[in-house]
């Protein structure tokens, strides 16, 4: 994806994160002229820890849900606002934080606190995100854990338990329709799903294997390439 | 000790929670619930949905509950850090490499095959929870209700479980 030429990677992406907001707000020719400006200023330590904990912290406070949600906040916040980025090194900091595990929010702060003021920088990033749904959960887990035998809060919870079940169904649904768009992808999932349900094999497990199986199938089809160019 | 098994789940779960959004349920489910029964499975479902009424991500959001849970406020501290440290370290490492080499291709590859495989995960997960989850007919209906307001008029997840909390209290009090 990164050796690609920009606009097919900024197409891909488009594709790739079911975000209609970002193709909207994107034009891929500001884009490629903002990555000449942004590789200049790439290494240079712009913000303090300070600052970056300022920025982050309504970021980690504000978003409910997943990690897609939060992506136009930080946009706005890291690109519009403190223009510590421009677009195009924000969508190359979204592909970074997509390909390591763990929460987008968090990734992104990371990254970002990383590319601005170093490892300090990372971890005030990411402690500022982070605390606002530590310090919430603590609270609630406590008080929760004093009512969770209360009449009202069972029915409540008994009321909540089917909802999301349909809201992680929905997940599987969006999120399934883009990314099993090929015939080895569809048997990759197939077999995982069997795997896990049926001979309850660790999750982790069936992760490592998938990477593992992209990896081969990948180096399969560059040989599958180079034999047919050799013709 | 239950602390360090604590950090050391939570790290193998932060390590391994690829795709964001849900990726972290199934493993905490695994990890929590099947592995070391800290959780039961109700218990578990509770703390999904709570997760997703409070800010943050999801992922943070249940690791911090879960850690609370087994272990008071530690518990939820070492939980927490357990299960960002990872992402955090493989991030920064991944920075430097695309800012020095600018090809990322293996993990590219890598990604193409795990992504597939954590929609199956999710769907394993959801699997799951469905029998603790949708018990009597005021169940399905509830679901029901939920799939169609979600469908049909977009509504926003966390309405929706307020809306389901208050149906719940309506029909199971």
């Amino acid at each position: 994806m990164f050796g690609l030429p920009l606009r097919l990677k900024f197409c891909m992406f488009v594709k790739i994160m079911p975000l209609r907001i970002f193709s909207r707000n994107v034009n891929w020719r500001k884009r490629i002229a903002a990555m000449s400006i942004s590789k200049s200023q790439v290494n240079s330590p712009r913000a303090s820890t300070l600052e970056l904990f300022k920025v982050f912290l309504p970021i980690g406070a504000f978003t409910f849900g997943g990690g897609y949600a939060m992506i136009p906040l930080i946009r706005r916040a890291i690109v519009e606002k403190c223009r510590w980025m421009e677009d195009g090194e924000f969508v190359d900091t979204m592909a970074i934080a997509q390909s390591a595990p763990g929460p987008m929010a968090v990734n992104m702060a990371a990254i970002t606190g990383y590319k601005l003021a170093g490892i300090g920088g990372a971890v005030s990033s990411v402690v500022a995100v982070a605390s606002p749904s530590f310090v919430s959960i603590v609270i609630i887990a406590s008080i929760f854990l004093g009512v969770q035998n209360n009449p009202i809060v069972r029915a409540a919870m008994s009321g909540m338990r089917p909802a999301i079940v349909v809201l992680m169904a929905g997940a599987v649904f969006d999120v399934g329709k883009s990314v099993i768009s090929s015939k080895v992808a569809l048997v990759l999932a197939t077999a995982a799903f069997v795997g896990l349900i049926v001979a309850h094999i660790h999750p982790i497990i069936v992760i490592l294997l998938a990477g593992a199986a992209g990896f081969f199938i990948e180096s399969a089809k560059k040989m599958k390439e180079e034999d047919k160019n050799g013709e | 000790m239950q602390l360090l098994q604590l950090f050391i789940s939570f790290f193998k779960i932060g390590l391994f929670s690829f795709g964001g959004g849900y990726a972290m349920l199934p493993l905490i489910q695994r990890e929590i619930v099947s592995l070391h029964d800290w959780l039961t499975m109700d218990q578990f479902i509770d703390v999904v949905a709570i997760s997703q009424v409070t800010p943050g991500p999801v992922g943070i959001n249940a690791a911090t509950f879960v850690g609370y849970k087994v272990a008071g406020f530690a518990g939820s501290s070492i939980a927490t850090t357990g299960a960002v440290l990872p992402s955090v370290v493989v991030v920064l490492i991944l920075t430097r490499l695309f800012l020095k080499y600018r090809d990322l291709g293996p993990v590219k590859a890598m990604f193409d095959g795990i992504r597939p495989v954590v929609v199956s995960l999710i769907l394993a997960a959801t699997v799951m929870i469905i029998p603790s989850s949708i018990t009597d007919m005021a169940g399905v209906l509830i679901a029901i209700a939920a799939f169609l307001l979600i469908r049909h008029l977009r509504l926003d997840p966390i309405l929706l479980l307020v809306l389901a909390a208050v149906a719940g209290i309506i029909i199971y009090r």
